[in-house]
């Protein structure tokens, strides 16, 4: 059963094959064999599941459901859920019970989706190992010695190994993509703007973005469907009509045409990696595509840009964890200021404080133009370079990564090491676009991810796009053989 | 670009993080390196580039001046360390 | 040495929205606390804003009142600073690019001369929380209800001279924002706040010198206060050689001191940048234009309006044009009564005395205006005198009934029946023969001073009833025989 469709779990739901109580115990059964090993989740809502799941029965015995009705999914543990523990995967919030419900997991609730759990992340979305939680690391289901990508690394485990249909994520330098490439399965991240955040925890509030996580393009554009739109409560949701995800999946390729950036294939990328990416563009040829060489020249800047953007803006987003309203407070504070720094000191990890003192530097006076500013200007850059590429193609195509997932550990003495994996992905976030993974291949036994990059509120067409790659091979089908353990 | 420890110190401060000695050589090392990283940008020519803030350059909504949210006190109070008298208490403050 | 003094103002100014500025929790006064607060105002992990357009409507307002020029775009910024009423840890302001730029107002000193004070900006921005310091365990408590209020923050350049200058540009700025209706202006709960900055110079130096920053004193009187005390502080220490430090001070009316606010010393890296959660706000010309168009009468303009339409003078037209709400009364007096000199007089002699009495607003007067006109108009059908009329009008304030009632209650109506003021008049004289006697072998002069005499007899004999007018020429008649 772990291995269907939405579409096909919806069809059994609706024949009354199987009825959504029972899908959702078979998903806690599997949650309790294997995640054990894997740490995907951080909090498994067994009651509410079987409640909503009986509630979905009803439903879809009435013949009122949507394609979404009774079918388990999991949320990344940053979007607020009202009644249900919501933790950013840090200490600071260990015991935060958000009293209202996110955009995102609200539209979902309302298309009949049964909440399994919570998922495990890096703490506050700062990561790309999934290494960085309060709750521990989460291993890739392929091999758990490695590491599943991050931040939304508790989703994308949880998908590949099925442990839930499907799951969101948030992406705000590739936290969707990467750990969707590193663990084998399919995720997009919408234009910024396409899904609300309200209620999502900010990281980075002008580049995060939330979209989904599921073994298929045709899976994510019924959750794309369910999520997005315009949303009264973000003042940054654009007021752009959605499109109907799933009308134009088998939209015939013929006259795409592929940009490929010289700057994804430069040094640094993995041969194996170059050869699937390969391998992947000459099967959209095969479909009716031709493929275009082109520069996106300021690429190399993105790294720099987005390592003070987003500390900048997440410095001042966490000032409000200050141990007043909610949260972690360390016990008996001397005085005021010593509540402060010590219930901040000693609630977030090292690597949320290190990016919060990196952006409260960027801003302070003095350093504000050289660096803020600075990195907005190349931010620009950054954006026309996209602005002109997609005046000549229709989609760009590049690696998610340059390497498929690396060791648990391997990076944790270098963080700048980690920090320039994130290559491929920050370009998008800064300029706003949107891009999907999807499963490309295999290189040393982990699966590799194809980007496939859009115009702003392409999301119908990136889904077309992947979709036909998905109609063509089999790279998105294969699972990964699971250790069963606590 | 290398920081100072009395630079770590002044921006732990400014951010209200606890430090103690070995977290403050420990960031002087790793603030440095993100620094130097970002240090590249200053390479690039912006003259005339405008900063961009927001990928779509929007321009802000506005909201019809009506209240639409009742009292939820209780509910916003449960999540607090310490609460009285249906007020948030914290380490006195002085002025 | 010979100092001068030079001050420069900041005035938060708290709008009379209906809702909050970013979220839709009612904007109130004396709640209990922390019950209008939204997840926005609370600073909820994930609560988004969303700007509130009135707020964005009455900031235009007074750009256009102060000659200044509108921010076509205008952005937020947030300033970050940590303490416990600013639960998300950063104030979203605007710094770069305010809604409202430069521009001018005009105060009329107590000389009767008319300055100029320029206003560098005015920007939209939240207010926060509020610290109680009652004893909680040696604890203190934050209620949230004024966290995301709409303030603007109206800041002037450092143009005044004197104290006496600063109080008459803040009351001017209390009037434009009462006139236009965007604030209360309630100085005494909180609703109009004023920083001052104020810094000494040797006269005829034109660099400036170093400024303390004296925060948050609301009233028009602690301010004058405020600022002679610190004057002094500063002259002191110059004087001696010393140098002053710059910082920001509290005022303590108590004490009649300024003292250092240490608290906020090292919170001076704010860290603006633009707010990635709210975008620039764009207006466009036709918005501005049509909220200039829309613009009710301000205060200059209302005196003006005064002395052209009510033939007052300049100075009853100052003083009655000085607040909305007492204009407003004014109007509406003279509208009722018919006779706006009369009008004028009683606003500014009898009602302003019974309200500095009881130290009552014209807003909370227990006379209306419309009761007010009534019982003048009672003067002018020649109903009573002046003098019932003010015996009339301390009924009224002490809540008897409307003029009419009482008049009639009373029995104060005059007596303007010729008949019946005749024969009283002949009952006086027959009373008095001696007198009538004595007046009649008096030359002109002397009977001008013994009128009077009668006078007063036919008044004691109608118990004050008698229309003066009326009784002098029949007086005078029978009199002359």
């Amino acid at each position: 059963m772990i291995d269907q469709s939405i579409a096909s779990l919806a069809k059994k739901l609706r024949d009354k094959e199987i009825s959504s109580v029972e899908l959702t115990q078979d998903y806690l059964a599997r949650i309790k064999q294997y995640d054990g090993q894997l740490n995907s989740y951080i909090t498994i809502t067994e009651e509410i599941a079987l409640a909503q799941a009986e509630a979905a029965d009803k439903q879809l015995a009435q013949g009122a459901a949507s394609p979404l009705t009774g079918l388990p999914i999991a949320h990344k543990d940053l979007f607020c859920t009202d009644g249900i523990l919501t933790t950013c995967a840090s200490k600071m919030l260990h015991n935060f019970v958000p009293p209202y419900e996110s955009t995102v997991t609200g539209r979902m609730l309302a298309s009949g989706t049964v909440t399994l759990g919570k998922t495990n992340m890096d703490e506050f979305a700062m990561g790309s190992s999934n290494e960085k939680s309060y709750y521990g690391a989460v291993k890739n289901p392929w091999n758990l010695d490695k590491v599943p990508g991050g931040s939304s690394g508790g989703s994308a485990a949880a998908v590949a190994a099925g442990l839930c249909v499907a799951a969101t994520g948030t992406d705000t330098g590739g936290s969707i993509r990467q750990p969707a490439s590193f663990c084998g399965i399919t995720g997009l991240k919408p234009t910024y703007g396409r899904v609300s955040r309200f209620g999502m925890i900010a990281y980075a509030s002008s580049l995060d973005q939330a979209g989904p996580m599921a073994r298929s393009a045709e899976d994510c554009a019924h959750i794309l469907q369910s999520i997005a739109g315009f949303d009264a409560n973000d003042s940054t949701s654009a007021e752009v009509d959605t499109e109907d995800y799933t009308a134009n999946l088998d939209a015939p390729l013929t006259g795409l045409t592929i940009g490929l950036p010289k700057e994804y294939f430069g040094d640094g990328l993995n041969n194996d990696v170059a050869s699937a990416i390969q391998e992947a563009v000459k099967e959209f040829e095969k479909l009716g595509a031709t493929v275009k060489d082109i520069s996106l020249p300021n690429l190399n800047l993105s790294i720099p840009s987005y390592y003070v953007i987003a500390p900048s803006e997440a410095s001042s987003n966490l000032s409000r964890f200050d141990g007043v309203r909610y949260g972690y407070r360390c016990e008996e504070p001397k005085d005021l200021m010593d509540m402060y720094k010590r219930s901040r000191g000693e609630a977030f990890g090292k690597e949320v404080q290190k990016r919060i003192m990196v952006g409260t530097y960027a801003l302070s006076e003095g350093y504000y133009d050289a660096y803020y500013l600075k990195a907005q200007r190349i931010r620009r850059l950054i954006k026309e370079d996209f602005v002109k590429a997609f005046e000549e193609v229709d989609v760009i195509m590049g690696p998610v990564a340059p390497t498929t997932a690396f060791g648990i550990g391997a990076k944790t003495d270098d963080p700048i090491a980690m920090y320039l994996e994130d290559i491929y992905t920050l370009s998008v976030n800064l300029a706003g676009i949107p891009a999907m993974s999807v499963p490309a291949g295999f290189a040393d036994g982990m699966p590799v991810g194809l980007q496939i990059m859009g115009n702003y509120f392409s999301e119908a067409k990136l889904l077309n796009v992947a979709h036909k790659f998905q109609q063509a091979t089999d790279w998105h089908t294969k699972n990964p053989s699971l250790v069963e353990g606590a | 670009m290398s920081l100072e420890k009395q630079d770590v110190i002044k921006i732990a401060h400014l951010a209200r993080l606890s430090l103690d000695d070995s977290d403050a050589e420990q960031y002087q090392q790793s603030l440095s390196s993100v620094l130097d990283l970002v240090e590249q940008m200053q390479s690039v020519d912006t003259d005339g580039v405008e900063p961009l803030s927001n990928p779509l350059e929007a321009k802000q909504r506005l909201r019809e001046d009506i209240v639409t949210e009742e009292n939820r006190r209780e509910a916003f109070l449960a999540n607090a360390p310490q609460t009285e008298a249906g007020l948030f208490l914290v380490p006195k403050v002085i002025d | 040495m010979n100092w001068e003094v030079v001050i420069g103002l900041e005035i938060h100014a708290q709008l009379s929205t209906q809702s909050k500025l970013f979220s839709g929790a009612a904007r109130s006064f004396g709640a209990e606390p922390n019950t209008n607060t939204t997840l926005v105002d609370l600073g909820m992990p994930g609560a988004l804003p969303v700007f509130n357009k009135e707020a964005l409507r009455m900031a235009v307002m007074f750009g256009h009142a102060v000659n200044a020029e509108i921010g076509m775009t205008s952005v937020f910024a947030r300033k970050n600073y940590f303490y416990p009423d600013l639960p998300k840890g950063y104030q979203t302001s605007q710094m770069d690019h305010p809604i409202v730029g430069k521009g001018h107002l005009d105060i009329t000193l107590e000389d009767g001369t008319v300055k100029r004070v320029g206003i560098t900006r005015a920007h939209l921005e939240e207010d926060a929380g509020k610290s109680l310091h009652e004893d909680f365990h040696g604890m203190t408590g934050i209620d949230l209800n004024r966290s995301s209020t709409p303030l603007l923050e109206i800041v002037s350049e450092p143009d005044m001279r004197s104290a006496k200058e600063a109080v008459a540009y803040v009351k001017m700025i209390h009037s434009i924002i009462t006139y236009l209706g965007i604030s209360d202006g309630n100085m005494a709960e909180g609703n109009m706040r004023c920083d001052i900055n104020i810094s000494l110079r040797p006269k005829g130096q034109t660099e400036y010198g170093t400024r303390t920053e004296i925060k948050n004193v609301n009233s028009f009187r602690f301010i004058e206060r405020a600022i002679y005390t610190e004057i002094e502080r500063q002259a002191d220490i110059l004087e001696d050689g010393g140098k002053i430090v710059q910082e920001t001070r509290l005022y303590d009316p108590d004490k009649d001191e300024t003292r250092s606010m240490r608290s906020k010393e090292d919170a001076n890296d704010y860290r603006y940048f633009p707010c990635p959660d709210l975008l620039p706000i764009e207006l466009t010309q036709e918005y501005v234009d049509q909220i200039a168009s829309n613009l009710p009468e301000l205060p200059t303009q209302k005196a003006e309006r005064f002395m052209s339409e009510y033939k007052l003078s300049e100075y009853d037209a100052g003083v009655l044009s000085a607040s909305r709400a007492m204009a407003d009364y004014f109007e509406e007096v003279a509208k009722v009564a018919g006779n706006a000199k009369l009008a004028a007089n009683w606003v500014m002699g009898e009602l302003s005395k019974y309200l500095n009495t009881e130290g009552k607003d014209i807003t909370e007067s227990p006379v209306s205006a419309t009761a007010l006109g009534e019982l003048l108009v009672r003067i002018e059908d020649n109903t009573i005198n002046g003098k019932t009329a003010k015996s009339v009008f301390q009924a009224m304030w002490e809540g008897e009934g409307s003029a009419d009632q009482i008049i009639d209650a009373k029995g104060l109506k005059q007596v303007t029946d010729t008949g019946a003021i005749e024969s009283m008049i002949q009952g006086v004289l027959d009373a008095n023969p001696d007198q009538v006697e004595q007046f009649r072998a008096s030359d002109e002069d002397k009977q001008k001073k013994m009128i009077g005499f009668f006078m007063g007899q036919v008044m004691k004999a109608s118990q004050g009833k008698a229309n003066p007018g009326v009784v002098t020429p029949i007086l005078n008649k029978l009199l002359k025989g």
